[in-house]
């Protein structure tokens, strides 16, 4: 009781941070250019906070942290637009958002399409930071005593829940991860201080940075992949007038029982990694079952706009819960803003609740007002983004891939990393074509190091036994859960072969 | 741009491309394995050597390709990866990007970003001289004005800028 007190004592010196005139103003400047980077294709958050962040590396940490996770508000926000507008998921956790945003916004409801997108993405996100803010101390302070082999266990759980959560083949997924944790042991081994992977490539003796990967990847394999489709987008417009806003506002109160159950369906799935993509498609579908309207989903119902979208945000945003209290992120995102609070020298992880309590509540104070500011900014201002992505393709691709040359070289000022950037691209694009997913593997970049060392660690203190990960309730409950999550696809099978597939329901 | 979509075009077989990319996964696990050999993958006096991790994540990575192998080749034999026509698209901003980037380390980002712009407007958008010069210039130089007179953050330059005195 005493410890909840106390946070809010932080929270309320955060909210004095945040409100500061000058951070209020770098969340606009976020929330727009964040929306932007939603709204154009071949950037999204991952990359576009990538390509920013160095920008950030003269701020405080507190401030640049502010600037950073608004993009990452931001371009939640602007992934609504491209779904409602053009039928083109800006993410892939928008998805479910086309199937009756779009619709919508063809027989010329697309502004109460993005009203309700809008306002529910609000909704989702603020219960989700309600969250972090009650639960996020509580489990750093549970983490405080982890030791390696915990450690280890959590980052097991973390990659075992990418196996059985993605939709893609479980081999794949694997394969996928397991690259990224060999790119991050190219070069230096910390530990051993011997050099390894480089095969006497001096370009490789500072290993491959998963900024250049997240921009290559995420950014130019996306270039490639709307390419395929041509230069041509076709696109609803849309006006929102407060008119609009305020006929769309009496209706949504009625949806309260979908909301409420997309935000807890967010939150659960947030917290594993690749949790927001499932929850959107959960969301929609229990929706779509549940709701008297149900027939009609798919033909524009605003309830099939409303469940997707709050359970995206708030999967979306509680994937920085366990960013900030165990140092692991829940979507690539995250993860490049955890790269980003180790380049200013702060150790994600629970610690950062004790050592940066300012920053840390700075933070979460900053994600209410900076997802208010956004509410505001993206409603008054949907037709002039509507209007970038009328820009024709062949002006937007080369200007993008300007941006991704310049946003992979500011990383570390070296133009080798241009190339691998381009190098990681035509990866992107072939591994997406072959559904290989590419959040395990940036995840895989950023955690590979740490998730190395506590693996070496845990292994050093018992000897060499592997037993360690069991050696204690605690870890054994862990590891347990992570072979629950990684089995999962063949547990599901086992099931279902049980039941007989008749049980199967459409 | 005639685009004919959903049309029975023709192009590389799905089956063909997943198979491939297993392999080049498994070459890419099988390079990590030597590597890691080459370190040197046990346990030595004062705990794992550094090839210990790594070698294991290339066994895996071998391992789970070889499942997608197995899972490429029971892939439906007529879907296709892409029609022809679209993989030329993809070329076509895939050549130009390649020449883009392999120019950088010798002319710094700004000639080649200008260069880039106008083939793109002028070649692939059929736009007019006066607009893709416009959009070709300005900006590389809001980049020049944004990142290095506001942020002081210096991006690559060549013996043009140096010539311009830059």
């Amino acid at each position: 009781m005493n410890m909840i007190a106390e946070n809010f004592t932080y929270l309320y010196h955060g909210f004095g941070i945040a409100s500061d005139p000058f951070n209020i103003l770098l969340m606009a400047i976020g929330i727009l250019l964040g929306v932007i980077i939603g709204v154009l294709p071949g950037l999204g958050g991952a990359n576009g906070v990538a390509i920013l962040l160095p920008l950030t590396f003269s701020m405080s940490p507190t401030s640049a942290i502010i600037l950073l996770t608004c993009i990452y508000w931001g371009a939640l926000f602007g992934g609504a637009i491209t779904s409602v507008l053009f039928n083109i998921p800006g993410e892939p956790w928008s998805v479910a958002t086309t199937f009756d945003g779009h619709p919508m916004a063809r027989s010329g409801r697309a502004g109460e399409a993005l009203t309700a997108a809008f306002t529910s993405s609000f909704i989702g996100a603020f219960f989700a930071i309600v969250m972090i803010t009650l639960i996020a101390p509580l489990v750093a302070q549970f983490a405080l005593q982890f030791g390696p082999a915990e450690k280890f266990a959590v980052y097991f759980l973390a990659f075992a829940s990418f196996v059985g959560m993605s939709k893609e083949a479980p081999a794949k997924t694997i394969v996928s991860m397991m690259i990224g944790f060999a790119l991050a042991a190219v070069g230096l081994d910390m530990v051993t201080g011997q050099l390894r992977l480089t095969f006497g490539i001096t370009e490789l003796l500072n290993g491959f940075d998963f900024l250049i990967a997240v921009i290559g990847l995420f950014g130019i394999g996306e270039i490639l992949l709307t390419m395929e489709e041509g230069l041509e987008f076709r696109g609803k417009a849309a006006k929102i007038d407060p008119k609009v806003v305020w006929k769309t506002w009496k209706t949504l109160p009625k949806f309260w029982a979908t909301s409420l159950r997309s935000c807890v369906i967010g939150c659960w799935m947030g917290i594993t990694p690749a949790g927001a993509t499932p929850a959107s498609f959960m969301a929609y579908g229990i929706a779509k079952r549940v709701s008297k309207n149900g027939k009609n989903f798919g033909n524009g119902e605003i309830e099939g706009v409303v469940a997707p979208e709050t359970a995206a945000h708030a999967a979306g945003t509680a994937a920085m819960l366990p960013m900030l209290a165990l140092g692991v992120p829940g979507s690539p995102t995250a993860a490049v803003l955890l790269g980003g609070l180790l380049i200013w020298g702060l150790q994600p992880g629970p610690m950062l609740f004790v050592e940066q309590a300012e920053f840390v509540w700075g933070l979460i104070a900053s994600m209410y007002l900076g997802n208010i500011v956004g509410l505001i900014l993206v409603l008054t201002t949907v037709p002039l983004f509507a209007s970038i992505l009328r820009i024709p393709f062949s002006i937007i691709a080369p200007v993008i891939l300007v941006i991704c040359a310049i946003g992979a070289y500011t990383v570390n000022n070296n133009v080798f990393d241009v190339l691998m950037m381009m190098v990681f691209g035509v990866l992107g694009y072939l591994l997406k074509k072959t559904n290989y997913p590419l959040a395990p593997l940036v995840l895989a970049i950023v955690l590979g190091d740490s998730a190395e060392e506590a693996f070496r660690q845990s292994l050093l203190g018992s000897g060499g036994s592997i037993a360690v990960f069991w050696s204690n309730p605690l870890v054994s409950s862990i590891m347990g859960l992570g072979l629950v999550a990684g089995l999962w696809p063949l547990i599901a099978m086992g099931f279902s072969k049980l039941r007989g597939s008749s049980a199967q329901p459409a | 741009m005639e685009q004919s979509h959903h049309g029975a075009g023709s192009g590389p077989k799905q089956r063909v491309v997943e198979v491939g990319t297993a392999l080049l996964t498994m070459l890419f696990g099988l390079i990590v394995i030597y590597g890691s050999v080459l370190v040197g993958y046990g346990w030595s006096s004062d705990g794992p050597q550094a090839g210990f991790f790594p070698f294991y994540v290339g066994l895996i990575i071998c391992l789970c390709s070889l499942i997608n192998v197995v899972l490429g080749l029971r892939e439906d034999p007529e879907a296709i990866f892409a029609e022809y026509s679209q993989l030329r698209q993809v070329l076509k901003v895939l050549i130009p990007a390649c020449i883009y980037v392999a120019l950088v380390p010798e002319f710094g980002i700004y000639v080649p970003s200008v260069a880039l712009i106008l083939v793109f407007m002028i070649w692939l958008g059929k736009y007019r001289w006066p607009l893709s010069l416009a959009v070709a210039f300005g900006v590389p130089a809001f980049f020049y004005i944004t990142l290095e007179r506001w942020f002081l953050i210096p991006l690559p330059k060549g013996p043009i800028e140096a010539m311009l005195g830059l």
